[in-house]
């Protein structure tokens, strides 16, 4: 069965998260997006490194591109693999961090699959350019965004503590990604 | 913020509907040709002599260069929507349109008499030509342009040039029923010129509205 092959060929992890987190499954996208978050952190280590420029804004490029991936969703063929995919967005979003850093020639980055191997844990100490970036989002849509990342609020909790449905919290919340991954183009410039 | 406080807000947004870009670029161009349907029927409409051009290869060879130059442009920009497009074996239709122009240039100057070569590729339409091309291409191309929006190329400014060439060659299949002009020589001369405006235009509207 063609079905069938298509199916096996697509079986990597990535894949099957990907496809999971579209069927509904939350958890699953979480996991999916740490595991890429991981890989993309080693990337852009490797890239910022080569290109002689210090590790600040490493995390920048991590979360840019995990929102990049978040709010292109729609543009994975779910025909191919995701690795790829992820892979182009990480490296169009790593050259960005080093365009703002003033590099205006970027070596190519290595292939995706060593640093599938390598992944990177979190520092906790790394902080992100996001909060700066949250002051320029309408006061509601900080509040939410904040209340759900910084805080760990549930989609309900965070409703009921602003009085306002539930559906509306996600509309907001989706606008406010949308407004974060704008504003943080344009600080590439 | 941290990585997984971003993550966390990220995996409570709902999946959305998902984009079915093709569809969205189809019906763009439908949207956008209606509106250059109407621009062609108020500022131009079918050439007087319609009936008997249709029975001429040269007229005929006219659409099949646009459609040959449309499908190609078309279907390369919709791909060059993935971030992971590998758009080669693509690319190469694009010769297409060029050999058929430039062959049908050859065999005109061989079968035309050398005195006749200039008023032929001078034709009697020229800056008409190259400006109502790009007055029937632009609303294709807003519609093209606001549709690839959803996409996520990797090559903002190409992508919009493409957006710009099939635009330009949906409306040299309009144009081409209204030119008088039917020799391969007026058509590979004054048509790719008014291409290049829009192609030109094209690029410039996908590196403000198609970068991510």
């Amino acid at each position: 069965m063609k079905a069938q092959s298509i199916e096996d060929r697509l079986d990597d992890p990535w894949s099957r998260l990907m496809r999971a987190s579209i069927a509904g499954d939350e958890g699953a996208y979480r996991r999916l997006l740490e595991d890429i978050g991981r890989s993309v952190r080693a990337m852009a280590r490797a890239a910022f490194a080569r290109a002689r420029v210090g590790d600040a804004d490493i995390e920048d490029a991590v979360q840019e591109t995990l929102l990049a991936i978040h709010l292109k969703r729609h543009t994975w063929d779910a025909g191919q693999p995701l690795a790829p995919w992820a892979y182009a967005i990480a490296r169009h979003k790593i050259v960005d961090a080093l365009r703002r850093r003033g590099r205006q020639r970027v070596e190519p980055l290595e292939d995706f699959q060593e640093f599938l191997a390598a992944p990177e844990g979190e520092d906790p100490h790394a902080l992100s350019d996001a909060r700066r970036l949250l002051e320029t989002l309408q006061p509601r849509q900080r509040d939410i965004v904040t209340s759900i990342s910084l805080d760990g609020q549930s989609i309900a909790a965070t409703a009921a503590r602003l009085s306002m449905s539930e559906v509306a919290v996600r509309v907001a919340l989706h606008r406010a990604l949308k407004s974060l991954g704008a504003a943080w183009r344009r600080s590439v410039k | 913020m941290r990585t997984s406080e971003l993550i966390a807000a990220l995996a409570a947004d709902p999946v959305p509907e998902p984009i079915r870009l093709g569809r969205r670029v189809a019906a763009a161009l439908a949207l956008g040709f209606v509106v250059s349907l109407a621009i062609y029927a108020l500022m131009m409409g079918p050439r007087p002599d319609i009936a008997e051009a249709a029975q001429t290869v040269r007229f005929k060879l006219k659409f099949v260069d646009a459609f040959a130059f449309a499908l190609p442009t078309l279907l390369l920009m919709l791909r060059l929507g993935r971030p992971d497009a590998k758009p080669k074996t693509l690319a190469i239709w694009l010769v297409a349109p060029l050999i058929l122009l430039l062959g049908a240039a050859v065999v005109e100057l061989l079968v035309v008499p050398q005195s006749e070569w200039l008023a032929r590729l001078v034709g009697t339409h020229s800056r008409f030509c190259v400006r109502m091309i790009p007055t029937l291409a632009a609303p294709m191309l807003v519609a093209l342009i606001i549709a690839m929006r959803a996409g996520a190329p990797m090559h903002p400014a190409l992508t919009g040039a493409l957006a710009g060439a099939a635009s330009a060659g949906v409306a040299a299949l309009l144009y081409a029923s209204h030119c008088p002009d039917d020799s391969p020589l007026f058509v590979a001369t004054w048509y790719p010129l008014a291409t290049l405006i829009c192609v030109g235009v094209g690029a410039l509207a996908g590196r403000r509205f198609l970068a991510w």
